[in-house]
């Protein structure tokens, strides 16, 4: 397991309490797991995603991610519609453990309000909460 | 693994670790207010030739159905059962297994029940089924749930009202916490379930459907897999009569995601009704929604095959209350047993047992047709039918029980009201022609 300075917490993003990441591009927002997160969990072995259409309110569970010892549920850091699921997790679901902020995203979203992205952590106050 | 009772000298020395002096002792934490006071209100003991005594007394005021001739089928059958399952599965080694909790010590189990959901896959044709259930009326339960839960939305399950009534009741008992509901699709006069039903029917998450239904009657499994596709709900399907599959297409080629089922037929004793084995399989789409156990088979690290129980993420005692169910147990004997009939009477053998079921069904209407009775459907049935019984029939038929020890039908009024003096009679491979022949005889 990584030490907390060791993590990959990249600052173009923002983080939630439970762990994910949100990154706004245009008009849609990209969400997955953050490195603390895969790094917790060990191996993923599979990832439950919603379905395109789907609508849900921050902070709902959207799907749930399977590692070799547990099952995680997500929550969504902000409101929106699915506008995009990360259908190679199907086939590879270790893409969140190999590079959770690119290759291994879960969902994309059109979010109900901007003002819901400003208002999540950015890295450092997300450091501030993981060392508590 | 074995029941072996502690010594006194296990107690003493397990009291020294713990540094009680005695049982009582040991007990200490649990109050006073809730121990009993005078010890258990209890007979004396009786000498082990007493004892055998009155247990055969007791035993004596049941009818078992052996000796008798049991035109009854209901959810419960009465088939052969060779006499090599009953010397196989009573070996120590299987009769005193349960859910092993230290698994992987019990190659032999695992693979046992391995090969269980080998069968039971390809006798469904489905892509994964369970290391079993209880009964069907439980996994029928489970499915709902599964169907309930996959769709977040929707409230209600649509259960055909030719599904076994104990099964429809079992899924109102698992329903009546969670704030679903049951609803119920009626049937024709033709005596299956009306598909066209549906139609009105919204806020629906499955639709359950019993092939062959409680009348014995063949349902059309496609024409409800095209409900459920247009209304973009499960589908389960249902059954009570495991060797029905023998002779008829599986639900799975109809494109059933989920199916449901009892395998008492499958080599298990009736015994009074229970222990049965609930049967529950799935699609792979929903392998991580089944409840309970799984096992799969791996290499170990000297290549060797190995059975480990899978998915095991799905269950309590990791997901806590996100479980896929609460179910932790199966009915691994009886998996074990069903596993032993499949391979005992094989492809060949299944298709033959399923066609003599039917042919003596048709034969056993037939003669109760001439004997005055009036058949009340002109559906396809497997090895049960629905009659209407002549008047005086009532009496006859407890008068069958006790002079000729044959149970002649299921009076199907406790179930359906307006069918008073209609019966539910069922043939299997174990009836002969002449007890037919006998027992048209009598009614006539």
């Amino acid at each position: 397991m990584k030490e907390i300075n060791d993590l990959n917490l990249p600052e173009d993003v923002k983080y939630t309490k439970d762990h994910e990441w949100a990154k706004l591009e245009g008009d849609t927002v990209t969400i997955g797991i953050n490195d603390y997160a895969q790094d917790q969990l060990g191996e993923i072995v599979f990832v439950e995603l919603p379905e395109v259409g789907d609508s849900f309110a921050a902070e709902e569970e959207f799907g749930s991610v399977e590692s070799v010892k547990a099952v995680s549920e997500m929550y969504m850091p902000i409101s929106g519609e699915i506008v995009g699921v990360n259908e190679n997790l199907e086939d590879a679901p270790e893409l969140v453990n190999e590079d959770c902020y690119q290759g291994g995203w879960i969902i994309k979203v059109k979010p109900s309000d901007n003002a819901e992205i400003d208002a999540l952590m950015d890295k450092a106050a997300y450091l501030e909460m993981l060392k508590g | 693994m074995r029941y072996l009772p502690h010594t006194q000298e296990d107690i003493k020395e397990m009291l020294a670790v713990t540094g009680r002096t005695s049982l009582d002792d040991l007990f200490d934490t649990i109050p006073d207010a809730v121990k009993t006071k005078d010890g258990l209100n209890l007979p004396d003991p009786l000498s082990e030739w007493d004892l055998n005594d009155h247990m055969e007394k007791l035993a004596s005021d049941n009818i078992a159905c052996k000796g008798y001739t049991c035109l009854i089928g209901a959810g419960s059958y009465d088939h052969y059962i060779p006499a090599i399952i009953p010397y196989l599965v009573s070996r120590s080694e299987f009769a005193t297994a349960y859910t092993p909790y230290q698994p992987e010590v019990s190659q032999g189990t695992l693979q046992g029940i391995y090969e269980f959901q080998t069968m039971v896959t390809r006798l469904l044709g489905m892509d994964i089924a369970t290391a079993s259930h209880y009964d069907c009326g439980t996994a029928l339960a489970e499915c709902a749930l599964i169907a309930l839960r996959k769709n977040k939305k929707a409230n209600k399950i649509a259960v055909s009202d030719l599904v076994h009534p104990s099964h429809r009741q079992t899924i109102e008992t698992y329903l009546k916490p969670t704030g679903y509901e049951m609803v119920l699709i009626p049937h024709t006069t033709e005596g299956v379930t009306d598909t066209t039903a549906l139609d009105g029917m919204d806020d629906i998450a499955g639709l359950a459907v019993q092939s062959p239904n409680f009348f014995g009657h063949i349902e059309d499994l496609g024409a409800f897999r095209k409900v459920a596709d247009a209304k973009k709900i499960r589908f389960i399907a249902s059954f009570t009569e495991a060797l029905a599959w023998g002779i008829l297409k599986n639900p799975g080629s109809f494109g059933a995601d989920l199916v449901a089922g009892e395998g008492q037929s499958l080599g298990i004793a009736k015994s009074f009704g229970g222990p049965g084995l609930g049967l529950l399989a799935g699609t792979s789409k929903l392998m991580r929604d089944l409840p309970g156990r799984l096992v799969g088979r791996t290499k170990d690290t000297n290549g060797k095959d190995g059975y480990v129980l899978t998915l095991s993420t799905r269950e309590q005692h990791i997901r806590r209350e996100k479980a896929s169910s609460n179910i932790c147990s199966n009915n691994g004997l009886n998996a074990m047993t069903a596993a032993m009939y499949l391979s005992t009477i094989g492809k060949i053998g299944i298709r033959k047992i399923a066609q003599l079921n039917h042919d003596k069904a048709v034969y056993l209407k037939s003669v109760l047709t001439g004997a005055g009775f009036t058949p009340v459907f002109d559906t396809p049935f497997f090895n049960e039918f629905v009659m209407k019984a002549p008047k005086d029939f009532a009496q006859k038929r407890a008068d069958l029980i006790n002079r000729h020890c044959m149970f002649a039908g299921l009076d199907l009024a406790q179930f359906y009201p307006e069918l008073t003096n209609h019966y539910l009679f069922c043939a299997t491979e174990k009836v002969s022609r002449q007890e037919m022949d006998q027992l048209a005889k009598e009614v006539a």
